[in-house]
């Protein structure tokens, strides 16, 4: 008995935490979006009314949602396998003996990462910048017309694409190295000997033994990717022609902008419950093959 | 939070010139108020505005000793976000700029105060010194919540060389006259357009709608009115120009460099406002300098006047405001003709004051000759808190229609469906008030 009481009391503090900024805001935040919460409400609670499940309803009749749906799952479906495997493709370079200067190019590939977004983003602006534009300046040299990157609804996702890639791939890229530090040298050793030349050790022992890491990039960049907000807010501001409106893009011009609280927090919810499902799916995919193996 | 600190302290800017007072052995109790605290008035300034118009305070502060402003710059994109965001965490400033579309939505909230009283008690200030079309979106319901700081309407801005060419020595006034410009445009240089008229922006199509007196909500502003037959003709009028390929099929974010398209005669005809003079000007290659003007908007008609859009930003004072009275002297001394005749030369924006456009630059300056004669023909959007999400769906369902993807009737319709609903809360919130007042 007093073993279970010390045990409460040791997790007490993280309970109550979590709790408080944890549990009580996603709670409160499903009410809301239960409400018609808005400017009026805001002015006097007098002016809130109970509308049950009417915000979903309206979510999914909403054009701009399926917009913000569509691209966010083609930014989720293009710039996280691109993003996962340059991050893989990086690891395996920088953890390669046959490399100089490792600890150099891990730094180098990281600092994206912990850079400040808007900093960045002014960078990149330059970079886009349809006359006067490094990209097109390279682009110009072989012969290919400038591009309006940021300005041309076509082209405004694959430019945010790739500088989401850019920022992000250092993250992964660590996690694989740490994953392939923890494959035995022995395992190698034994390929070696079996006669198994680099493409074969890679494929039957480094991508197996890499397995629960790429579970992990998997999920992290996915739920990652889901949210996108930073990129688009600091480069487009959602456009041109809505091109770059991604789900929490549009949750918070509808929050922020337009004050309608209520239909954001039902934006959140939906959001929320698309990353669930696709999480338990995959984590699902991944106990499958590891049982098949077993 | 930044703010915060502000207030409960003075700025360090403050303290820096009271410490060079004292160094200077001038008394500091004389450079403030009787109970030798200084009131610091906070000022939330938008975007180049907000930059600028730092150099109107000392002058201020001199005739002011006891008031000191600190102005907060923020930009245009972030200061409507800002403001309600400010609202909610209690921490509004004392005194804002703001676009007067902006006024209903915190006049719902009850974020700014009412300033009728303030104006009948003030000799600075006089309603009637400002042309009625610019004061009246600043009144809602009938109370007057802000002061008219500078304006921005619309005008045509046009290449006259290329209007000559084509056999328009004049610009034109009507409807008629306009197309009949723009299609000898055409002939004349079939490798170009007649106007610019980006497809994802309501302004141009609402300008239209107001010039043939149509009321763009019905039934006290409870109901979307787009089907209404005024609304409907402006609006395939609008539509006609882009079907008779008079305008280009293009979205703002695609015209890549409206100043290189100008002046390469890829259209000859632009709606716009005076923020384009100054680049206009600059941007414009020296040989174009003479080639170019702007005149006041074509009407329907030779009875009806070409109204604009009555835009522009207006000065309001936060509710509760503890510094209500120094915030008041402020918007006095910047609505001063001197002033807004300085504001304009330090940035270009045109005064909201009529007597500030007898000051020479002003009055000499032949491009503003139309927005002069524009300022007496303005028509405010419709005053509700919903607005700025009207005005968003109007462009998506303009530009639904001339891509094609709707017909007009079916956009229209839609659109209506749209703003039916956006002011379901509104209509809801009257029904009840109703009931209150029967009861």
């Amino acid at each position: 008995m007093r073993h279970r009481e010390a045990g409460w009391a040791f997790v007490a503090p993280a309970l109550v935490l979590i709790a408080v900024f944890f549990v009580v805001p996603v709670v409160a935040s499903l009410l809301l979006s239960l409400t018609d919460f808005d400017i009026y409400a805001v002015a006097s609670r007098v002016n809130l009314r109970l509308v049950g499940v009417e915000n979903y309803r309206r979510l999914f009749e909403d054009a701009l949602f399926w917009v913000a749906l569509r691209n966010t799952a083609l930014f989720v479906v293009v710039a996280g396998p691109l993003s996962i495997g340059l991050s893989l493709v990086a690891a395996l370079l920088v953890s390669s003996r046959a490399v100089r200067l490792r600890a150099l190019f891990r730094t180098m590939f990281f600092l994206p990462v912990v850079t400040t977004l808007v900093a960045v983003a002014v960078v990149w602006r330059y970079i886009y910048h349809p006359r006067f534009g490094l990209l097109n300046y390279a682009l110009g040299a072989l012969g290919v017309g400038p591009i309006d990157w940021l300005g041309d609804p076509r082209f405004a996702m694959p430019a945010i694409i790739l500088m989401a890639v850019w920022k992000n791939f250092g993250f992964n890229m660590v996690i694989f190295v740490a994953g392939l530090q923890s494959i035995p040298e022995r395992l190698y050793e034994a390929a070696r000997v079996d006669g198994a030349g680099a493409g074969a050790q890679f494929r039957w022992v480094t991508l197996p033994m890499l397995a629960p890491t790429f579970v992990f990039v998997l999920v992290i960049t996915m739920i990652g990717y889901f949210q996108l907000f930073a990129e688009p807010y600091v480069m487009t501001q959602g456009g041109p022609s809505h091109a770059t409106l991604s789900l929490v893009m549009l949750m918070y011009l509808q929050g922020f902008r337009w004050w309608t609280m209520g239909y954001a927090a039902a934006i959140a919810f939906v959001l929320f419950a698309i990353i669930l499902v696709l999480t338990l799916v995959t984590m699902r995919l991944r106990s499958r093959d590891a049982e098949a193996a077993a | 939070m930044l703010r915060e600190r502000h207030r409960n302290e003075p700025s360090r800017h403050a303290r820096t010139l009271r410490a060079a007072a004292v160094a200077l052995g001038v008394s500091a109790a004389a450079c403030r108020g009787p109970q030798g605290t200084a009131t610091t008035v906070e000022f939330w300034a938008l975007g180049r505005e907000g930059e600028v118009v730092q150099e109107l305070v000392p002058g201020f502060e001199v005739g002011h000793p006891g008031v000191r402003v600190h102005v907060q710059q923020i930009p245009w994109s972030a200061a409507h976000d800002k403001l309600l965001t400010a609202y909610v965490g209690r921490a509004m400033p004392d005194v804002m700029q703001l676009g007067n579309t902006w006024l209903p939505e915190l006049v719902a909230l009850g974020a700014i105060a009412p300033l009728d009283a303030r104006l009948a008690a003030s000799a600075a200030i006089r309603p009637d010194a400002y042309p009625e079309g610019v004061l009246e979106p600043n009144v809602v319901d009938g109370t007057t919540w802000g002061v008219p700081w500078y304006v921005d309407t619309r005008v045509l801005f046009y290449r006259s060389d290329l209007l000559r060419a084509a056999g328009h020595p004049d610009p034109p006034t009507t409807w008629s006259a306009w197309v009949q410009a723009m299609q000898d445009i055409r002939t004349h240089d079939p490798g170009g357009y007649a106007v610019l008229l980006p497809m994802d922006e309501w302004q141009t199509p609402v300008i239209l709608a107001l010039q043939r007196d149509a009321e763009l909500l019905r039934d006290r502003d409870r109901f979307g009115n787009f089907e209404s037959a005024p609304v409907h003709d402006a609006f395939a009028f609008y539509l006609d120009l882009f079907t008779r390929d008079l305008a280009p099929r293009a979205g703002a974010a695609q015209v890549a460099n409206v100043y290189q398209d100008f002046a390469s005669g890829y259209f000859a005809l632009y709606v716009s406002g005076p923020w384009n003079l100054g680049e206009f000007a600059a941007r414009l290659p020296a040989s174009l300098a003479g080639a170019w003007a702007t005149a006041p908007l074509p009407g329907p008609d030779a009875g009806h006047p070409g109204v604009s859009l009555a835009g522009g930003a207006s000065l309001a004072v936060a509710a509760g405001s503890p510094h209500a009275d120094a915030a008041w002297q402020w918007i006095e001394y910047l609505s001063e003709p001197a002033q807004q005749a300085a504001f304009y030369r330090l940035v270009g924006d045109l005064p909201a004051r009529r007597a500030a456009w007898d000051a020479p630059e002003l009055r000499d300056d032949p491009h503003l000759r139309a927005f002069a004669a524009q300022l007496t023909h303005v028509r405010s959007t419709p005053k509700v808190p919903e607005w700025e999400r009207i005005a968003s769906a109007i462009g998506e369902h303009v530009e639904s229609a001339i891509r094609g993807r709707a017909t007009l009737d079916a956009s229209l319709a839609a659109l209506d469906h749209e703003i039916d609903a956006i002011l379901e809360k509104r209509r809801w919130m009257m029904d009840r008030q109703a009931e209150v007042a029967a009861r």
